[in-house]
């Protein structure tokens, strides 16, 4: 049914990102491809692996983003974007075919690969550029939320995670029920204030980005913003000669 | 199914589908950092690779490159079969042969060698991870003409590290990410110790109780998180250090209690112009040097454990007039001249700035100390109640150390360490087993034997003290191929590979008669100068025959350096052979204990491919190296290189591998050989570790535990405690030598520069090459970068990773683009004396506006890795090598220095300066063919663009219960209340 | 958005049909055409052409066009599948209309009924093409009321133009006079309409910001520094299409002038200046003309508008 679950998902699973720490490394895009390709939406297909337009499936891309507030703070901001697994998902209510679900016990937003006409529609409703659609195969494709990892009995434990969170090289990524205030994902996105992308859309995304940081630039620590010389002789010559018989204490 | 139209059809999702048949363990090798990696095995595929959790490199991450493993192994570019060169070099013609014929030709022209004069070869491996075992083959071989790639890469690092503290970044040593308040991090994009960087910068920032600094003319990757950036000027990093040493200095922010216990700062230097030992450390009967003691009013021996010493003050002492090197060094920074004024317009960094940071750290080191109740014993036998730290860490690389000043700049960022007793203390810059060594180790160079067919009596590469050490021939002169360890670069502790062609090709200091080379992509991106290079490559004399007679080359790869080889020696992927990471080459360590590990053989090669190293024993055998053959003289690692992994011995009891030792492998470090020891290590996940105990996991240079204990494990020779060299004394002897003291002198040509860059001090000067051109005509800095997500030229090969990056641009600040009517994708010539390279523009911010920028490698030639002729790698990508080069302008005596630092021979990429033009219309097209291509040559691999689809799993019908996964969970657990601690998705309470 | 040939196709061509089947309903519920056989065969057989070729074209640019009937599932929620609904229970009462005018020869009475409940369906039909766009809030050019209005007076506009050609041809003159009055009051309509359009999406409106795509804004002005591919993607195919101002400057003309003025201009001739031979001519040329215009129009209709997904790979608000 591309009708949205009536009542709030049982769970709402989505992954929480942190622009912070994010270093841009790709890791998590790579790995995604990795575990996908042979996974539920098998293949993610590359179009010209080795020929003028390398091009493919990628259920999660990394862009770079420079801000400037015109007063000469500038950052560099790494900024990985997948799909947010809304509430209110606008991919799945244009689905003709039904093929784009939200799944009632945790809120993954899937698509059925088998019945999918490849309209394409989804991919113009959702606003994040979550939909990738599989041109060789002829229908659409997404970020699964790892459905077939998160529970896999075949996998240790320390494996039962989106492919994307487990390989972060600096641990930006994390992953949990974000309708249960009480869960730990939750927590961490209420102490760090995180946000939903676009919430004009009305989407009602689950996922959350972790703004980066207020920079530390020393005005506002305990350091002073210099030392204290304790000779201004030419040439530190006065430290000098005080040194001379200075003992340690 | 039903045909209903009006039906909805629901979708039963396999919630665990069968992954694989197999896992596997073994360690990445898409770049050096060594992770844990388990591979998961499908229908004898490769269904998945993900991070081994429990190893200690990499705790379960894995990069973009470890994680494209899978398009590495299926990559059409793989070679396929041993090649011989039937064309001319570069034409890439070659007939495919049999392993025994390529073997028996190498044995021809490598016997032929050793017999006539071993040191005719030259045996440079590029990205060895096996360096203990191609040395110590280069040494049985008898050639003293061996190194890896290290000369090119990061030898100012390793050098100015080892001599002044016993140990380095990367491999040597790393920030105690956990426990620092304040980071400072120099010149790194993504660096060797990738993963753990970026575990640790995220752990440091999610904590959210420290500052992180980071010094970079560019603000990507690690720079864009750090709170501070630090956009400075190239090659001045020196000048900023100096002003921050000046403004401790000058406000007594020194830890001198840590200087007195640990380091030469008291340590009483003759001071005495002109005498022979002007400068050296005085020293009693016993060889030790002398320190002032204030307490007794006298000397005392700098190795008592109770003094209290004079850190200034000139003193007649033993009837020499002395000061202790602490003053010198005081002296020379407080001179108004390294000021945070003085430095600012050369460096780019205010004053202000400069003066703060000062302040930040001397307020971290000595308000914020980390004290660790952790009772502990100093080298001199006293107890300690707690571990103190000043927690101030650094960290540092190639941009510090791709400059012709870079082995100054790196000792001042160890001295700055020093002075503020941040080393090897909670929150500091810590040493990883094992290391500490004394500064520097104690191994020389091997000198050369003129004898055919005779070892040398020790490894060809290792650390000179005095000029007596020096592989130079009477008359002064270089006896080396690359010229490292002469007059010219006397420290070149890594060989300089970069001039190998370039002397081998003019014959200076004489020609050679095989070049032996593995994985270095020498005719492209590990060149500094490429179309001179591929000239080197396929020179002839008058004879029409080639200046270096004969190339033998294993790559695993159809890379732009096979075509100019002759013999071509096919290798195995990282996941199809054996491997030794280990302790007597470089091991994956942490500060926290010592560890190695091995690669297994995951997956069958599809092709008539060798393991290099198995193949380098058969040739050892061949050849009949001592070593590598028994009495009979029959091959003594008949099972290749993981024979020799678990039973060849450096000395009883040391081998490769330091687990699982002894006939039972109970033992570790030291122990008989153990059959069974790579079980042992596939069983534990392929990786050894032995965290040391807490009580000697700090002070390990003074740590009476640690030292003992390294020495039981054959890490350390004695167990003396490792003095900081602030002041170095071997500096100064070659200065000495070169004002004209002692035996052996530097020839007439090359004394001002010994006398001027072997000061005992750091000092900074202007990068030569930028010096040469640095002037209006080329006033823009050219760096490049290594993408997180691409490895060399590896990188351009895979399927996935070329999705990313194939096309790198020139990164310009948006006021230079103004300058230039530059806009976003507009094309632009890079250009400089000695040619132009061309690129599509990208301007931004975040970049020193006096510097451009690109990401490294991506530039391929037509022809190579497998890649269509009209690939963007080939069309659009551009390398920056074009334009560098290996060699600087000759000096009026028409000598020409190698375009590196002049104490370590480190090659000096980032010195290059160019200017911009912006391309005429008819210019601004893809570039064409820059060199003609290479005719293509890929494996028969068809990768289709559908990988995966035949290996999905079927389900087994359960759901395993979901568990949280926190990011950074330690971290988190100690900023936010509600989060647990633990590691991602393991909470400790569970366990 | 990427002008799809197929998708504009489709919505002109069926747009045209449809509009078509609502004025032969009128007629025959006015009574101002008799049943003609000849009439009925070249209207409906113009206009199920334009319809049928229109819906069979829209999917061509699907991935699996076997699969297209599972399109029909989610009328509850998708204005797509309401779509394919709509069209096909219209084709029951505009298949039964068009039966009884050229088999039975019954325009009158139940058949005029018929035609009028077809003639509801077709706007319906239109009416759900144009909330398939004109729902995307991602797409605010579409995403507003002068979506849905453009495609319903662009439909029957296209259909009086085409209906006015034959009802001249055949030479049903009074007929042809109700149509020319609809032609040139909707042909009014419709370039107030898009005008009106064109006024709102470059009104300067914002949805949404790279800022608040990225959850920077607070930071500054937020530009791309890095993309995640250096080669094009689906997206960037499918969704960042962008028309070079300069050719949309152009092509805007070029819709008005073919698509509304000149074909208002040919129609006004043949209200009183032409006639005969020579105002059917003028009429086909009108006809041409509006259906060219109309193509641009399109066009523009997509590849001006702007999808939210641009605002990751550098466009500042849409
Ligand atoms: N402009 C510029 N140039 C630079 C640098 C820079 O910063 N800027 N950096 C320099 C530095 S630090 C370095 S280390 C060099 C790196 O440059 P290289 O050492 O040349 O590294 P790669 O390009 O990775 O090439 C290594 C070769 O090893 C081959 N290879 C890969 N895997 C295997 C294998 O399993 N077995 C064998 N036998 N061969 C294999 C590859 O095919 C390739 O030909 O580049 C240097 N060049
Ligand atoms: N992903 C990936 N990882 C790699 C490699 C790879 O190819 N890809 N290669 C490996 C190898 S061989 C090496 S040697 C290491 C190198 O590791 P890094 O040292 O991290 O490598 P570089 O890319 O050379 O980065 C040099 C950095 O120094 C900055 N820089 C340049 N000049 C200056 C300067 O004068 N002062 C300061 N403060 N900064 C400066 C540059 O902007 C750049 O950010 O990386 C290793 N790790
Ligand atoms: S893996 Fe982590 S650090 Fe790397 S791009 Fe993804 S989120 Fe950022
Ligand atoms: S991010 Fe896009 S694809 Fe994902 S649920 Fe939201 S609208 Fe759908
Ligand atoms: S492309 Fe497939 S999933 Fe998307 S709307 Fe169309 S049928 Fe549904
Ligand atoms: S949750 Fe899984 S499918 Fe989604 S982006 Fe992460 S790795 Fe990819
Ligand atoms: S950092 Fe990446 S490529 Fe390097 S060894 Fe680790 S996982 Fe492999
Ligand atoms: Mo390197």
């Amino acid at each position: 049914m591309t009708c949205l679950p009536k009542n709030p998902t049982e769970k709402k699973l989505g992954l929480v990102i942190d622009l912070d720490i994010c270093v841009g490394c790709h890791a998590c895009a790579v790995n995604c491809k990795e575990w996908n390709t042979a996974g539920k939406s098998a293949p993610l297909t590359d179009y010209d692996p080795y020929g003028k337009k390398p091009d493919g499936v990628w259920f999660n891309r990394i862009h770079t983003y420079e801000t400037d507030d015109g007063q000469g703070n500038g950052t560099t901001v790494h900024f990985p974007r997948s799909c947010l697994h809304c509430e209110d998902a606008p991919c799945v209510t244009v689905c003709p075919t039904g093929a784009s679900y939200k799944r009632t016990e945790d809120g993954i937003v899937l698509v059925n690969e088998d019945i999918c006409i490849g309209c394409k529609l989804c991919s113009w409703a959702c606003p994040y550029g979550a939909r990738e659609y599989d041109e060789a195969e002829g229908v659409m494709k997404k970020c699964t939320l790892c459905v077939d990892k998160i529970y896999n009995e075949n996998l240790p434990e320390t494996s039962r995670v989106p492919a994307c969170v487990s390989t972060c090289p600096a641990g930006a990524r994390s992953f949990g029920d974000l309708g249960d205030p009480d869960s730990e994902v939750s927590k961490l996105v209420a102490a760090r204030g995180g946000v939903e992308l676009m919430p004009e859309q009305g989407t009602k995304p689950v996922n959350r980005y972790l703004p980066p940081r207020p920079r530390k630039k020393g005005e506002e620590g305990k350091a002073p913003r210099m030392l204290n010389h304790s000779d201004d002789s030419a040439d530190g010559a006065g430290l000098i000669a005080r040194w001379v018989d200075k003992i340690l204490s | 199914m039903g045909l209903n139209p009006f039906e909805t059809v629901k979708e039963e999702v396999g919630l665990s589908p069968k992954v694989s048949d197999e896992v596997k363990t073994s360690t990445c090798y898409m770049c050096a950092c060594r992770c844990g990696i388990k591979v998961h095995l499908k229908n004898g595929q490769i269904r998945y690779i993900e991070g081994n959790p429990d190893h200690p490199v990499n705790k379960g991450v894995l990069c973009a490159k470890g994680s494209s493993g899978i398009m590495h192994q299926y990559a059409p570019a793989k070679l396929t079969k041993p090649l011989l060169r039937t064309g001319e070099r570069g034409s890439g013609e070659f007939k495919e042969i049999e392993w025994d014929e390529a073997l028996e030709l190498a044995t021809e022209w490598l016997g032929d060698v050793r017999q006539r004069d071993p040191g005719k070869l030259a045996f440079f491996t590029g990205r060895d991870q096996s360096q203990s075992l191609t040395g110590w083959w280069a040494t049985k071989f008898g050639t003293h003409n061996f190194a890896a790639h290290g000369g090119f890469c990061s030898v100012n690092m390793a050098g100015g590290g080892l001599y002044t503290l016993g140990g380095a970044f990367w491999e040597f040593g790393e920030p105690d990410f956990e426990r620092t308040k304040y980071m400072m991090m120099f010149g790194v994009a993504d660096d060797h110790d990738s993963n753990p960087i970026k575990l640790g910068l995220g752990n440091l920032k999610s904590r959210g109780d420290a500052k992180f600094v980071s010094v970079n003319p560019i603000r990507t990757g690690y720079s864009a998180i750090a709170d501070e950036w630090v956009g400075i000027r190239p090659g001045t990093d020196g000048l900023f250090i100096f002003a921050l040493i000046h403004e401790l200095l000058r406000a007594e922010k020194i830890d001198f209690a840590s200087l007195a216990r640990y380091s030469n700062a008291p340590w009483l230097v003759i001071r005495e112009e002109g005498a022979a030992d002007n400068g050296l450390f005085l020293r009693n009967e016993d060889g030790h040097p002398l320190v002032w003691d204030l307490a007794s009013g006298g000397p005392v021996s700098g190795m008592a454990a109770e003094f209290s010493p004079a850190f200034a003050g000139e003193r007649e002492v033993l009837g020499r007039t002395v000061v202790p090197s602490f003053q010198i060094l005081a002296e020379r920074y407080m001179s108004a001249e390294f000021s945070p004024e003085a430095v600012a317009e050369t460096t780019g960094i205010p004053a202000e700035v400069t003066r703060r940071i000062a302040a930040e750290i001397a307020e971290a080191a000595f308000e914020q100390e980390v004290v660790i109740d952790q009772p502990w014993t100093d080298a001199w036998g006293r107890k300690h109640e707690k571990m103190i730290g000043r927690p101030v860490a650094f960290h540092a690389m190639r941009g510090i150390s791709a400059h012709s000043n870079g082995f100054h700049t790196c000792r001042a960022i160890h001295i700055l360490q020093a002075l503020i007793g941040s080393v090897d203390t909670p929150g500091g810059w810590r040493y990883k087993p094992p290391f500490p060594k004394p500064a520097p180790p104690g191994i020389k160079p091997a000198f050369p034997k003129a004898e055919a067919a005779t070892p040398l009596d020790g490894p060809p590469l290792g650390f000179p003290r005095s000029p007596d050490d020096l592989v130079v021939d009477q008359h002064g002169d270089p006896l080396r191929i690359d010229k490292a360890y002469s007059w010219e670069y006397p420290l070149a502790l890594h060989g300089m590979m970069h001039m190998v062609l370039h002397n081998a090709a003019k014959q200076d200091p004489y020609g050679i008669d095989v070049l032996f080379m593995f994985m270095a992509n020498m005719a492209w991106n590990s060149s500094m100068n490429i179309p001179e290079t591929l000239g080197y490559f396929t020179k002839k004399d008058e004879n029409g025959e080639y200046v270096i007679p004969k190339i033998i080359y294993s790559d695993a790869f159809w890379s732009e350096t096979v075509p100019y080889c002759d013999l071509i020696l096919p290798d195995t992927t990282y996941l199809e052979r054996h491997d030794a990471i280990s302790m007597l080459d470089r091991p994956i360590s942490t500060a926290h204990g010592a560890g190695d590990s091995i690669r297994q053989p995951v997956i069958e090669p599809d092709r008539d491919v060798r393991p290099f190293q198995t193949v380098l024993l058969d040739l050892g055998a061949r050849l009949g190296l001592p070593g590598m053959v028994n009495e009979d003289g029959s091959p003594k690692y008949p099972g290749g290189y993981a024979d020799y992994i678990v039973n060849h011995e450096r000395s009883p009891g040391i081998g490769p591998l330091a687990g699982w030792r002894g006939t039972d492998g109970e033992k570790e470090g030291v122990g008989e050989v153990n059959p069974n020891q790579l079980e042992r290590y596939i069983e534990n996940g392929c990786f050894w570790s032995q965290d040391l105990p807490h009580s000697a996991q700090y002070f390990k240079h003074s740590n009476r535990e640690y030292l003992d204990h390294a020495v039981k494990m054959g890490w350390i020779g004695h167990a003396d405690p490792i003095t900081f060299h602030l002041y170095n004394e071997d500096l100064q002897r070659f200065r000495l030598a070169a004002q004209g003291h002692g035996e052996k002198q530097p020839p007439e040509q090359h004394r001002t520069r010994i006398e001027t860059y072997f000061d005992p001090l750091p000092i900074w000067y202007q990068p030569f090459l930028e010096a040469e051109e640095g002037g209006d005509e080329f006033p823009v800095h050219a760096l490049s970068q290594r993408p997180m997500h691409m490895y060399h030229s590896w990188g351009s090969q895979n399927a996935w990773l070329r999705q990313i990056t194939s096309a790198n641009k020139l990164h310009v600040h948006h006021k230079l683009a103004a300058k230039h009517d530059l806009k976003d994708d507009d094309y632009v010539w890079i250009q400089n004396s000695r040619g132009r390279v061309k690129a599509q523009v990208k301007l931004v911010d975040g970049v020193n506006e006096n510097v451009v920028w690109t990401w490294n490698a991506i530039g391929k030639r037509k022809g190579a890795w497998g890649l269509d002729k009209d690939s963007p790698e080939t069309t659009k990508a551009f390398l920056l090598n074009h334009i560098i080069t290996e060699q600087l302008a000759p000096g009026a005596d028409g000598h020409a220095y190698s375009n590196s630092d002049p104490v370590t021979g480190q090659a000096a990429w980032y010195d290059l300066r160019v200017q911009l033009q912006k391309c005429a219309p008819e210019d601004a097209t893809e570039e064409g063919a820059r060199f003609a291509p290479l005719p293509d040559r890929t494996s028969k691999v068809v990768n289709k663009g559908r990988y995966g689809a035949q290996l999905t799993g079927e389900d087994t019908g359960g759901a395993a219960p979901l568990r949280e996964f926190i990011g950074q969970r330690s971290a988190n657990a100690s900023a936010i209340p509600g989060i647990r601690p633990g590691r991602g998705n393991q909470v400790e309470e569970d366990a | 958005m990427h002008p799809a040939k197929s998708v504009i196709f489709f919505t002109t061509a069926s747009g045209a049909g449809y509009g078509m089947m609502v004025w032969l309903a009128v007629l025959a519920a006015l009574g101002l055409v008799p049943a003609d056989m000849a009439f009925g065969l070249f209207a409906f057989g113009i206009g199920f052409t334009l319809i049928v070729g229109g819906l069979l074209s829209s999917t061509f640019h699907l991935g699996h066009p076997e699969r297209a009937w599972r399109a029909f599932s989610q009328w509850r929620s998708s204005w797509l599948s309401r779509e394919g609904v709509s069209s096909v229970v219209a084709f029951l009462p505009l298949g039964l209309f068009a039966l009884s005018w050229v088999v039975m020869g019954e325009n009158g009475g139940n058949a005029a009924l018929l035609g009028l409940v077809g003639a509801a369906m077709s706007l319906l039909t239109v009416f759900t093409t144009s909330m398939i766009y004109a729902q995307l809030k991602t797409i605010p050019a579409w995403h507003n009321g002068w979506t849905v209005a453009g495609y319903l007076v662009l439909g029957p506009m296209n259909g009086a133009v085409i209906v006015l050609l034959l009802a001249q041809a055949f030479g049903y003159a009074e007929a042809a006079s109700l149509l020319r009055m609809a032609a040139l009051g909707l042909l009014v309509a419709a370039l107030l309409v898009k005008l009106a359009y064109w006024a709102r999406i470059h009104g300067g409106r914002v949805t949404s910001t790279a800022g608040s795509a990225t959850g920077l804004g607070h930071l500054g002005k937020v530009t791309m520094s890095a993309s995640p591919h250096d080669t094009d993607n689906y997206l960037l195919r499918e969704m960042g299409f962008r028309v070079a101002r300069k050719h949309a400057a152009k092509l805007r003309p070029i819709a008005i002038v073919a698509g509304f003025l000149l074909p208002f201009a040919l129609i006004a001739l043949t209200h009183s200046i032409v006639g005969g031979n020579a105002a059917v001519l003028a009429l086909a040329l009108a006809w041409l003309l509006c259906q060219v215009g109309l193509y641009v129009e399109r066009w523009l209709f997509f590849a001006e508008a702007k999808h939210a997904v641009t605002l990751y790979y550098g466009e500042q608000a849409v």
